[in-house]
């Protein structure tokens, strides 16, 4: 994969298509994400953003439309999918931690055997993440053992031993008790802090506020709206962004 | 992944706590929270029921005739140590055709899982292999194969009965230990390979490193069930060996001495294995199921 471009972006999404048989889910996203810049994808369920998050990591084959990481295209025939992910990470909701693996082994497996670095290597990198990420303690534990809260970080940790680029990051406070979720937004603010080009999914409207450079309005597979964050969420020109918006105040989520 | 699987697979795990249907509670079920009370009780119990069906037996008036030919002392004791000898054989049947099996049916399965239509072949081949064996009754292929191919003496291949009657074994129980491992691998949630491969892990390194052990992992119970299967169909391999195992010495003695006590005795061989690994997989059902449980409350 190439450096940084001179013009600073980091990836763009043209004209995505993608339906799973006759559903129509994404119906021509337009997307560009600069270097260092974080956006968040909201809108409601249904609206298209996991299916967005998977795309972009090839998850997914989309029918029409290209992505570009850095200026190569990803979405042309023959590119070589694990390389194109090796540069990506995504981070799930349901954390799909290996179950059968301690945290130190899941953090290391893809390293190892996807990069090809040593043991030794893989571990010293895996332990200075959990370390920071106070997960240290935890490093021969099994997944079943942490909390749901220390699962997703250690997840975050997983996809950040691969260096990447790019991280994907779909509503990973969603499967969370109330009280596990500021511990994994930390992460992610402290991420953002370090200059991570990230795209996150979330329903957590304050954190978005917050942490985005740029909040993406998705409704029914399209980007409605998009804009800096004090804009989107004080001032909504599209009246479905304002209904959204509303739905949630109620649900008192913001 | 899932070429062509339709409905749940049989495992034999189940959600945490809903009732096993195919199993009652366990032997020990209630003794452990009824202290020593329960264990008095139990032994009293089972002391009275096993003297009320040894009293009924005895008093039949064909019992001492079926005595004689069925469970003659003087026989047993005769006879046990040199079929004892011979079950080695069975023993040793069992380990060789097993370790093939796990290994062949192993990549029966991986075959099957292979999704594309560039694998269309490879699947199907698969599919058709399992559909066979598990089709043709095992004694037919130890027939085919222990009488048949040694008959073709063929260059370059072996002549032995037994290399073959074990062959057939192995080719049987593959097909069947083959769906046992198609079930675990289909009951490892597609999100767990995607976890995988969005980490720049390849297909196969996907299956050997996060499907895989997860896979076997589950279906260790069932494993060992075709287990016990195997060791009593080592038997069958006396229809075409002249070298006697247990089963075919059993049938030697009980033709000399015109009694059937012999085979009681192999047969009790037979149950010495098979009990313990039994009892095995049900501690190990019941552990898994624990464990699950623990998993969920958390
Ligand atoms: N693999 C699939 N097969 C068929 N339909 C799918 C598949 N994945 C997603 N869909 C459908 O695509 C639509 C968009 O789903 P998606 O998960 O992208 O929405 P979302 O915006 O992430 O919603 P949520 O906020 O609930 O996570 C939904 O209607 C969903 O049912
Ligand atoms: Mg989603």
């Amino acid at each position: 994969m190439n450096g940084p471009r001179a013009d600073g972006e980091a990836l763009r999404l043209e004209a995505i298509h993608k339906s799973f048989g006759k559903l129509e889910v994404l119906k021509g996203i337009d997307l560009s994400v600069a270097d260092h810049e974080v956006i968040c994808l909201i809108g409601s369920s249904g609206s298209g953003k996991s299916t967005m998050l998977r795309c972009i990591n090839l998850l997914e084959p989309v029918d029409a439309g290209r992505i570009t990481v850095r200026g190569e295209e990803i979405t042309a025939t023959g590119v070589d999918v694990n390389r194109i992910r090796r540069h990506i990470g995504i981070v799930f909701q349901a954390f799909n931690l290996f179950p059968h693996m301690t945290v130190i082994r899941n953090v290391t497996l893809a390293p190892m055997e996807a990069l090809g670095m040593s043991k030794a290597e893989a571990r010293a990198r895996a332990l200075e993440l959990l370390e920071r990420f106070g997960l240290a303690d935890k490093r021969e534990e099994y997944p079943d053992r942490l909390s749901g809260g220390q699962q997703q970080r250690v997840a975050i940790v997983r996809a950040l031993a691969m260096k990447p680029d790019i991280m994907l990051l779909d509503e990973v406070t969603s499967a969370l008790d109330p009280e596990l979720v500021a511990e994994v937004l930390n992460v992610i603010r402290e991420l953002a802090a370090g200059g991570m080009t990230m795209v996150i999914a979330t329903h957590e409207m304050g954190f978005a506020r917050d942490i985005a450079g740029r909040v993406c309005f998705l409704d029914a597979g399209r980007i409605l709206e998009e804009g800096p964050p004090e804009r989107i969420f004080s001032a909504p020109r599209e009246e479905r962004t304002r209904r959204f918006l509303q739905s949630i105040i109620e649900a008192g989520r913001m | 992944m899932g070429a062509g699987g339709g409905g749940a697979p049989e495992l034999y795990e189940l959600p945490p706590g809903e009732p096993d249907p195919g199993r009652g509670p366990g032997i020990l079920s209630g003794l452990r929270q009824e202290g020593a009370r329960g264990v008095l009780i139990a032994v009293v119990s089972t002391f009275v029921v096993a003297a009320a069906i040894a009293f009924a037996v005895s008093r039949s008036p064909n019992w001492p005739a079926v005595k004689e030919a069925f469970f003659n002392g003087e026989e047993f004791r005769s006879s046990f140590p040199d079929i004892a000898a011979k079950f080695i054989r069975n023993v040793e049947y069992f380990v060789v055709a097993e370790v093939f099996i796990l290994a062949f049916a192993l990549l029966l399965a991986v075959m099957r899982s292979l999704s594309g239509p560039v694998f269309f072949p490879i699947r199907a081949l698969s599919i058709l292999y399992t559909d066979l064996f598990r089709g043709i009754p095992t004694i037919l292929v130890v027939y085919l194969l222990g009488f048949g191919v040694p008959s073709l003496s063929l260059t370059g291949v072996p002549s032995s009965a037994t290399f073959w009657a074990v062959v057939a074994l192995i080719l049987s129980y593959s097909a069947y230990v083959a769906e046992v491992y198609r079930a675990g691998i289909e009951s490892v949630h597609p999100s767990q390979a995607a976890a995988a491969r969005s980490l720049g892990l390849s297909r196969w390194k996907t299956f050997r490193f996060v499907v895989i052990p997860q896979a076997v992992r589950r279906v260790v119970p069932p494993l060992l069930n075709d287990f016990v299967g195997l060791q009593k169909d080592t038997a069958l391999v006396a229809f075409v060996v002249v070298v006697p195992e247990a089963f075919k010495e059993a049938q030697i003695i009980q033709n000399a001495d015109f009694n059937f006590t012999p085979l009681l005795a192999a047969a009790l061989l037979f149950l010495l294995v098979t009990i313990p690994m039994t009892r095995l997989v049900d501690w190990l059902v019941s552990r898994q199921r624990r464990r699950r449980q623990v998993a969920t409350a958390l």
